[in-house]
């Protein structure tokens, strides 16, 4: 039997003249979490609700746990758990009623149905909100509703899109925790889409998407073990007088990522002596790491991955993952 | 534990729609207030400041007594009741799509005409159960003193025909507003609508005056189906001792027009929510 669960070939979409997608290939194994990163414009959420079939399929193949998509959305549609970037669930009802609604939306019956609502609540630690009005819940609880939904009919394959928009550091740990433990108890194949670095480093498998193409794929070791060399992040109190003597000193361009100067250079450690012996008064901070995702869409596109996110977002979440 | 899509199934989700309807609508009291509440006041301050200019249709000469302005009205209010709670119920698809709601719905492993079926049935519930309970406690407003006693006789079997044809006028309304939200991407658009056609479409239903005035007048109020929607209840609550006239036609035509548009709306509206619409996603 076959290890793929999800394949797209030659996958293209447009609204009317603007073209969203442009010949995407793609393969998702079996029970792994699968990332698709790129900033905003760049297709995965097209891709997303091509998967989730609810954007017709104008180009191209899909197939779905060995279905196809153009020939049977409806039995791709029991296989799926969809957790959409805005809330579906009812902020007017209770966690249960929404859960209860859902389920026989999904023509599960009452008596397996309640039971599978106790479990789920179980958990996703929401066993004493059942009674909440979902409306009232904070928004991670509110995300752990939606991804009990999602789950209530066992689904194969668990769609996400931007998981944890809307949540603090604390409930997005919180939130992962929870997809892991899914994908490693039920052998669920998680696919998400994301423009947050630090989501996309806890996948097994990333695609790097711009402008509606795939740029480049593998896991997030192999995509960052494909640049040579380091990055050194500089903090200054003057940055605009410093950067040209940074950008001579070290033969490089510098990249802003919010209020820190980034340099590509073969060796860190020899580059961060050489710029402290030189102007280390100047310097607030300095910091040489291995290259990120980021610098690996840097090195194909030419462009910055926050150039069309917003840079404290960004700024944020390296904060958030250093800390 | 898989879930299927036989027909049972499709009920069954259509069924979790309209519960889901009907947990909204009481869990919001102004709304229950709102839908019973001003059909009431008008029909009590119409009722009694038209009173006086109001000449009664043809079709009343055989009543025992004369017919008040505000027995005319009272199965025109009904209707009304039935159309404010299916204009309130169809306009939540504005709010499903904008809260997310729906495209959840969309993704589900049942066909489309599921939303359809379970607005409808949602609407239907909560209009029938306004509208039957008005039709049951407003005479009684006589007593005091806010109307003048009626003629109409409520009989078991009469009074469960009111109820089955009170069904059917509302399926018909309540498809008919969900025709008119699916498109719409804003609450506002809605309202325009219905300042503009829905209300209309009640004033020009026989439902608050006669129509009999002028040719033009008439013929609008021929043409337009709620005419036999009016008509048929205001039947069914004089037991169906009326005669037939240009304003008043026979039940059998009640019922088929109102049979008919009920299935044309519904067509309709499945048509409607069976082509993919990109601002159905957010």
């Amino acid at each position: 039997m076959s290890d793929i669960c999800i394949s797209a070939a030659s996958v293209s979409h447009s609204y009317g003249e603007t073209a969203a997608l442009t010949a995407v290939d793609l393969e998702v194994h079996k029970g792994t979490v699968f990332g698709l990163l790129g900033p905003n414009g760049s297709g995965k959420t097209t891709l997303f609700r091509l998967f989730a079939t609810l954007l017709p399929l104008q180009a191209g193949n899909i197939s779905i746990c060995g279905i196809d998509l153009k020939n049977d959305p409806a039995s791709i549609r029991r296989k799926l758990g969809v957790t959409f970037q805005s809330p579906a669930v009812d902020p007017r009802l209770t966690v249960a009623e929404n859960l209860l609604c859902h389920g026989r939306i999904y023509g599960l019956s009452r008596k397996p149905l309640i039971s599978r609502i106790d479990e789920l609540l179980e958990q996703f630690s929401l066993s004493d909100r059942k009674k909440s009005i979902v409306g009232e819940l904070s928004g991670g609880l509110r995300r752990r509703v939606e991804l009990a939904k999602g789950l209530l009919h066992r689904p194969e394959v668990l769609l996400l899109d931007e998981p944890s928009t809307g949540l603090d550091p604390a409930a997005r740990r919180q939130f992962w925790d929870m997809i892991h433990e899914q994908q490693q108890k039920e052998g669920t194949t998680v696919v998400l889409t994301t423009h947050l670095m630090q989501e996309a480093e806890t996948c097994a498998h990333l695609v790097l998407m711009d402008k509606g193409r795939v740029i480049s794929q593998g896991s997030p070791q192999t995509l960052q073990a494909s640049i040579d060399g380091d990055r050194l992040s500089i903090r200054s109190r003057d940055p605009v007088e410093l950067r040209p003597v940074l950008e001579s000193l070290l033969q490089v361009k510098a990249r802003n990522v919010g209020n820190r100067m980034c340099f590509r250079v073969p060796d860190g450690a020899a580059a961060l002596q050489h710029v402290m012996s030189t102007c280390g008064d100047r310097v607030l901070s300095a910091e040489v790491a291995c290259p990120s995702l980021e610098d690996v869409f840097l090195e194909v596109t030419g462009r910055g991955f926050a150039d069309d996110v917003l840079p404290d977002d960004v700024l944020q979440d390296s904060e958030e993952a250093a800390s | 534990m898989n879930a299927s899509s036989q027909p049972g199934s499709m009920w069954s989700a259509a069924w979790a729609l309209a519960w889901r309807e009907l947990i909204r609508f009481f869990r919001q009291r102004t709304r229950v207030i709102g839908a019973i509440g001003q059909p009431v006041i008008f029909w009590v301050l119409f009722g009694a400041g038209l009173g006086g200019s109001f000449q009664p249709p043809k079709w009343a000469a055989g009543l025992s007594q004369p017919l008040t302005y505000q027995e005319y009205f009272f199965p025109g209010v009904a209707v009304l009741i039935v159309m404010f709670t299916a204009i309130f119920s169809t306009i939540s698809i504005i709010e499903d799509r904008r809260e997310g709601f729906l495209q959840g719905v969309l993704a589900a492993p049942v066909p489309r005409s599921v939303i359809v079926m379970g607005k409808v049935l949602g609407g239907t519930v909560l209009a029938v159960i306004q509208a039957g309970l008005f039709l049951l406690v407003g005479p009684l407003l006589s007593y005091v003193g806010l109307s003048p006693a009626l003629q109409i006789t409520l009989d078991p079997v009469p009074a469960i025909l009111a109820a089955l044809f009170l069904i059917l006028i509302a399926v018909e309304l309540t498809a008919l507003g969900f025709l008119i939200a699916w498109p719409m991407n804003s609450t506002q658009g809605f309202h325009a609508i219905m300042s503009i056609f829905l209300m209309p479409m009640w004033l020009l239903s026989g439902a608050f005056f006669p129509g009999g005035g002028s040719d033009w007048l008439s013929w609008i109020v021929r043409l337009n189906p709620l005419t036999y929607g009016v008509a048929g209840l205001r039947r069914l609550l004089y037991s169906g001792t009326l005669p037939v006239t240009d304003s008043l036609p026979s039940m059998p035509v009640c019922v088929g027009v109102t049979v008919a548009f009920s299935v044309v709306t519904c067509l309709i509206c499945v048509k409607l929510v069976s082509r993919p619409m990109t601002h159905n996603v957010t």
